[in-house]
């Protein structure tokens, strides 16, 4: 099969390619907006701030931490994504098809009402808590029984712990009306209205995430092949599983714990990085966190034009997007596999 | 002794089939039943002697509590049993039609589209031509979606798995799509929509009874003429051919029957989830795989889940009457856990 980049020079090329996508994604995102601005005025915003110019004022205090944030969630999840497709050997696997982001969001809403958590910091932790017993419960009950982990089996295990988690959060949100307002935009799934310091507690866990998927991908060439042959290899199957799955949590769950629920991001990067780069994770892993961030950034321009002057939440934007694209790979079937 | 009593017409075009131990089952959860609709009946922010209750029903009342009793009361008993009843039906034959035991109307995106419409109409319609209206609409957004699955499932055919994932697709861009209604509508619908997709019978009438009966009434004994396709159609696509069964009809027939009786509970009581998941799991830990035994089994299982579940939501936590859906995923979580478990190699 041949590939947009399938030579190694090529690939490189690629890689550069979506470097430069993502720097003009990212300007795009500083740049367009209810407010337009000029990209020299974003120039003049870093050599020569001025305290009494609107725009700059609006592009310090929101577009940027806007753009950062988008950047850093799309390329988590879409790492994360790409991750969960090579370990659980299913197209269709993503952090949002897999009840993560339901079993994060549960959490945080849980520890708002019955403890009144405020803090970010603290809301980190609990939405980790979260995807991490999301996974769990949904990696075993997709894995539990004879024929193991079969692709149909563990999607049906995360749509069921999604609607689990959902209700309970919709419960929850019901007894305790007060809290609905807030947790509802950012349950909906937004980059608007935080800030950099929001990002600060978490970016270290999340760059030590993308180091190690990046130091994976070799590995994980190996446990595509089967289990079974990776252990033939001399690969210590458990270990690399297990670093894989605290990678996807870290991702994930910081990702939710920032944007809230942000689907399909995670499911569609990864399918496109193939059709470019084909089947080898070295390169596959780099280029989701390359274009998964464009994908997302454009997504968020995307919602803030689409009802002016409201703004779509972007994780409704990214389900619209995903959608079709889940249903068109549901269609197409598990032949690859 | 056989164990099982069966009814054939001559042709043996109609055909039913029930396990002698479904009979006793029925009639012990009856029983259950009895007992829990007095207790519906007395409990609540006045408390009435279960004698005093029974009088009142039998005629006999002295009248002083037949507000608190027919009004109030017996509308939403009678009304969490058929809605129960409904949802625990189409849950049987969407476990059947899907050969899994997780699907259900609120995985498979069914729920999600009737709330989705009524979420819309609740938003933008009620205040202009009034709330009776909510039950079609969300009927409809039941039936649109369920046809859209339906055709995007479509491949020469269709096969459960497509089915399957499809809806889950269908199910997550319905919820972001209630979602941003929800962020966009004022705080009060919010609320308001908030409390109907969590589920309620809260406020029923003798209006949504009777307007909720025809379709319990009609569709439950339609699945039981489907009984015997629905046996062979557990046993798998090919072997079900084999047997000489028209398995894309069957099948439509089947889903449409599940959808509208799914689609009208959500009508009138709002996205009750998981009693499509327990209530047929329950029948089958209870009385075995035949689906004609399973049927009459699910809907009093149903109906008797949504109904304690109401009790406990209306009497748990007084003044506050809160959302019987609450409760049923309280009950319902835990259950769900130990299912997935034990359906580990189905």
């Amino acid at each position: 099969m041949t590939y947009l980049f399938s030579r190694t020079s090529s690939r490189w090329l690629g890689l550069i390619i979506g470097i430069l996508l993502l720097i003009a994604s990212f300007t795009s995102s500083i740049v367009f907006g209810q407010t337009p601005i000029t990209f020299n005025t974003v120039m003049e915003t870093f050599w020569s701030f001025d305290e009494n110019s609107t725009e700059h004022i609006i592009i310090t205090t929101t577009r940027i931490s806007r753009a950062v944030i988008a950047t850093v969630i799309g390329s988590s999840l879409a790492v994360a994504g790409a991750l969960m497709q090579a370990l659980t050997r299913n197209p269709l696997a993503s952090p949002s098809i897999f009840g993560i982001n339901a079993g994060a969001v549960f959490f945080v809403v849980l520890a708002v009402t019955f403890f009144s958590f405020s803090s970010l910091t603290q809301y980190m932790w609990i939405a980790f808590l979260g995807a991490g017993v999301a996974a769990i419960m949904v990696y075993l009950l997709g894995s539990f029984g004879r024929d193991g982990l079969s692709p149909i089996k563990i999607v049906l295990a995360g749509a069921a712990i999604t609607a689990l988690f959902v209700s309970l959060t919709q419960g929850l949100l019901v007894i305790n009306g007060q809290n609905l307002e807030g947790v509802l935009f950012w349950l909906a799934g937004s980059v608007a209205g935080r800030t950099l310091d929001m990002l600060v507690p978490i970016l270290p866990f999340m760059i030590g995430g993308w180091l190690v998927a990046l130091f994976l991908g070799h590995s994980v060439n190996i446990l595509t092949l089967g289990e079974d042959v990776a252990k033939g290899l001399g690969q210590r199957t458990i270990l690399v599983k297990t670093l894989m799955a605290i990678v996807i949590i870290i991702l994930a769950g910081g990702s939710v714990a920032v944007g809230g629920s942000i689907g399909f991001i995670g499911l569609i990067t990864p399918h496109i990085v193939r059709g470019l780069v084909g089947s080898d994770y070295r390169w596959i892993l780099p280029y989701c966190a390359l274009y998964g961030a464009s994908l997302l950034l454009l997504a968020d321009i995307a919602a803030r034009f689409i009802m002016m002057p409201q703004e779509v939440p972007i994780g409704v934007m990214t389900a619209l997007i995903g959608t079709p694209f889940f249903i068109y790979l549901a269609r197409r079937g598990f032949s690859k596999e | 002794m056989s164990k099982y009593i069966s009814f054939r017409n001559r042709s043996g075009k109609l055909f039913f089939q029930f396990d002698k131990r479904a009979v006793g089952v029925f009639l012990g959860l009856g029983c259950l039943f009895i007992l829990l609709f007095l207790a519906g009946l007395s409990l609540g922010s006045t408390f009435l002697h279960p004698i005093v209750v029974v009088k009142q029903l039998l005629g006999f009342g002295t009248g002083e509590h037949s507000f608190v009793i027919q009004t109030l009361r017996l509308p939403r008993m009678l009304l969490s049993l058929l809605v129960g009843a409904a949802l625990g039906v189409a849950g049987l034959i969407l476990q059947g039609i899907v050969r899994n035991p997780l699907g259900s109307p609120d995985i498979i995106g069914i729920t999600g589209g009737a709330s989705f419409a009524a979420v819309v109409f609740i938003a933008y319609f009620a205040e202009t031509v009034g709330m009776n209206w909510l039950p079609f609409v969300s009927i409809l957004g039941a039936g649109v979606v369920s046809i859209l699955i339906y055709f995007l499932a479509w491949k020469k055919g269709i096969s459960s798995y497509r089915l399957i994932l499809v809806g889950i697709g269908m199910s997550s861009i319905m919820g972001a799509l209630t979602t941003m209604m929800l962020v966009f509508g004022n705080a009060y619908t919010t609320q308001q929509a908030y409390v109907w997709l969590t589920g309620s019978v809260y406020g029923a009438s003798w209006e949504s009874v009777f307007a909720m009966l025809p379709w319990v009434l009609l569709l439950i004994p339609l699945t039981l003429l489907f009984a015997k396709t629905a046996n062979a159609l557990a046993l798998g696509d090919s072997v079900a051919a084999g047997l000489g069964v028209n398995v894309q009809l069957n099948r439509f027939c089947l889903l449409f029957i599940s959808v509208a009786l799914a689609g009208s509970a959500v009508a009138y009581a709002g996205g009750i989830g998981f009693v499509g998941l327990m209530a047929p799991h329950i029948s089958r830990m209870l009385v075995g795989q035949s689906f004609g035994s399973l049927v009459p089994i699910s809907a009093i299982t149903g109906g008797l889940i949504v109904m304690l579940a109401d009790i406990v939501a209306r009497t748990a936590f007084l003044p506050l009457d809160l959302p019987a859906g609450v409760f049923v995923s309280g009950i319902g979580a835990p259950f769900f856990i130990y299912l997935l478990y034990r359906n580990r190699n189905v």
